[in-house]
């Protein structure tokens, strides 16, 4: 390279800057493209959803409070409340996370720590397809196995109720909470465990007392997105939920949840009784919103 | 940089949202670029607008004409018919003697809706209050309507499905009134696997979809059956009309209701799941 004059290459680089300079500039503009194209469906969605879903309430008189605190839904009768509907929402969540956060918490700790190597290679792309599945087969599943266990089984009139909803939507959650707390397990530095165990406490007790505890807003986004999951699911919800207007008071009653509750009827809907589906769309979106500021929350935490 | 970004962004949003809105009103006004080719405007029942699409659909193929359907109840579509804003106008109801005083009605097929159980289910004959008292749950246990002692559970379409407000109309029981421990499900399908996986449960489904899974029960001890409908024995059902004012029928409007009647019509009728008049 030395023995080629300076001057003859200044014009070839040149000429292979500006080239690049350019290609530079117009992939940066495809990327922005891109990256804007996300923000503009996300402004869409909620401008769209919000300004139908709060026409009945600027413009038609009805009340929000009476909405959101409302337990009879019949929109052929003019009465919208959606009470019902949240609390089947929220007694569904945090039911699918009492099953299902232990059994994934303990799949992830397994998976990153106990388990041998060839063990976690089966175990773990199961668990990743497991997340692959679409939803409605698993709505399927459960209106053809679950349903008619808890039926013949457990003597249920109807097997459509709380209870097969957070069996189906823990399932449904195991993927994602275990994706997301293995890989936080994982990245604990190797050195606290060694220290542990340099110390003298057992395999069990370094998991519990010093690996688990330095995970904690890894394992916490794991709960979060999980949560996420579990509120927002609606085909296979809708198939084995019994989608009854009450307020469940039992495992065994018959629920609809807010996501239900929109695709069940937006067919038919028109008028008013649409737009109070895009209000409900409104409350399930505040409740995404919520659990997202939560997660930031955490994940800001966990940087300190 | 980033401020004419924003604003862009704005405009964009702001025009995507205006353009989503206007889109309802915009689509209505395409039929009258069509230049010579004759409108037949019809407007009515949201049950019978689905058979009507079909048949204005094959009508459509053969015939210089377009059919503009639009499904907004029956009672709407009787308004427009008599304002004369529709040329006919479709009804899943009888109408009204003050209706009929100013229009016509052409029965273009009946749909029966059946009251079905589980199979194993003894109740095989209800009386309509027994129906009603089972949707509205004043009876709660089929040992008070002779069969085995067990519960109850009734199963429902969605608010705003054309067959439950039909089912309601004719029983005789509102929305509100409908028990609410109720299972809802979406579609004739959907009620039948419930139905027929449950031996507690009690549905309503149309005619087409009665097959060996679930168990049809007979109303005022009249089987549903497809004579039965036709001879007004079985009080389950219902007829689907098209309504006009005499003078407002054109030739064109004549001709599509003469081709529905036609054996080519009501075989389409019949595969689509109506009961054809003859």
């Amino acid at each position: 390279m030395s023995s080629i004059p300076i001057k003859k290459d200044a014009g070839e680089i040149g000429k292979a800057n500006k080239r690049k300079y350019l290609l530079e500039k117009v992939s940066g503009r495809v990327f922005l493209f891109c990256a804007l194209l996300s923000v503009v469906s996300l402004l869409l969605i909620i401008g769209f959803v919000f300004y139908k879903g709060s026409h009945p309430f600027i413009a038609e008189g009805y009340s929000f409070i009476d909405f959101l605190l409302g337990s009879d839904w019949v929109p052929s009768e003019d009465k919208f409340g959606i009470l019902p509907m949240i609390v089947a929402s929220i007694y569904a969540t945090i039911g699918a996370l009492i099953i299902g956060v232990p059994i994934g918490l303990f799949t992830a700790i397994f998976l990153a720590e106990i388990a041998p190597r060839s063990v976690a290679k089966i175990i773990s792309p199961a668990v990743q397809l497991l997340a692959g599945i679409p939803s409605v087969l698993y709505g399927v599943f459960g209106l053809a196995i679950i349903v008619p266990f808890l039926q013949n089984n457990l003597g249920l009139i109807k097997g459509q109720s709380l209870i097969a909803v957070i069996i189906v939507l823990a399932i449904m959650m195991l993927p994602t909470v275990v994706t997301v707390a293995e890989t936080a397990i994982r990245a604990v530095p190797k050195t606290y465990r060694e220290g542990s165990l340099a110390l003298g406490v057992s395999p069990i007790g370094t998991i519990f007392k010093v690996v688990v505890p330095a995970a904690k807003s890894g394992i916490m986004t794991a709960i979060v997105l999980g949560m996420g999951r579990a509120i927002g699911e609606t085909m296979a919800v809708i198939l084995v939920a019994g989608n009854s207007l009450i307020i469940p008071t039992s495992l065994t009653d018959s629920i609809r949840p807010l996501t239900t509750n929109i695709a069940l009827e937006m067919g038919y809907a028109f008028g008013t009784h649409q737009e109070m589906l895009f209000a409900t769309g409104i409350v399930l979106f505040s409740f995404i919103l919520i659990l997202n500021f939560v997660l930031a929350r955490i994940s800001s935490k966990g940087g300190n | 940089m980033k401020k004419k970004l924003k604003i862009g962004l704005l405009i964009l949003c702001s025009s995507m949202i205006l353009a989503a809105c206007g889109n309802s009103s915009a689509g209505d006004k395409t039929g009258d670029l069509e230049g010579n080719i004759h409108t037949l405007a019809i407007s009515g029942s949201t049950s019978v607008g689905p058979l009507a699409e079909k048949l204005a659909e094959k009508y459509e193929k053969n015939n210089n004409i377009k059919i503009e359907i639009n499904q907004i109840g029956s009672s709407a579509g009787i308004t427009n018919a008599i304002n004369g804003v529709s040329e006919i106008g479709m009804s899943s109801r009888e109408l009204k003697d003050e209706e009929k005083e100013s229009l016509q009605e052409t029965v273009i097929a009946y749909d029966g809706i059946v009251v079905v159980t589980h199979p194993s289910n003894k109740v095989k004959n209800l009386t309509m209050d027994q129906v009603k008292d089972i949707f509205t749950g004043k009876v709660t246990n089929w040992k008070d309507l002779g069969g085995d002692d067990l519960e109850i559970v009734v199963v429902s379409r969605e608010d705003g499905s054309g067959s439950r407000d039909a089912f309601q109309e004719i029983v005789g029981y509102s929305s509100g009134e409908l028990i609410k421990s109720a299972i809802v499900a979406s579609g004739n399908g959907n009620i039948k696997t419930t139905v027929a996986t449950n031996k507690h449960a009690v549905g309503f489904i149309s005619f087409e979809y009665i097959d060996d899974s679930v168990s049809p029960v007979s109303i005022n001890g009249v089987d549903a059956t497809a004579e039965n409908v036709l001879n007004h024995k079985y009080v389950l059902s219902r007829p689907f009309l098209f309504v006009h004012v005499e003078d407002n029928l054109t030739n064109e409007g004549q001709k599509f209701i003469d081709y529905i009647l036609s054996p080519e019509g009501q075989a389409i009728a019949a595969e689509s799941g109506a009961i054809p008049v003859q």
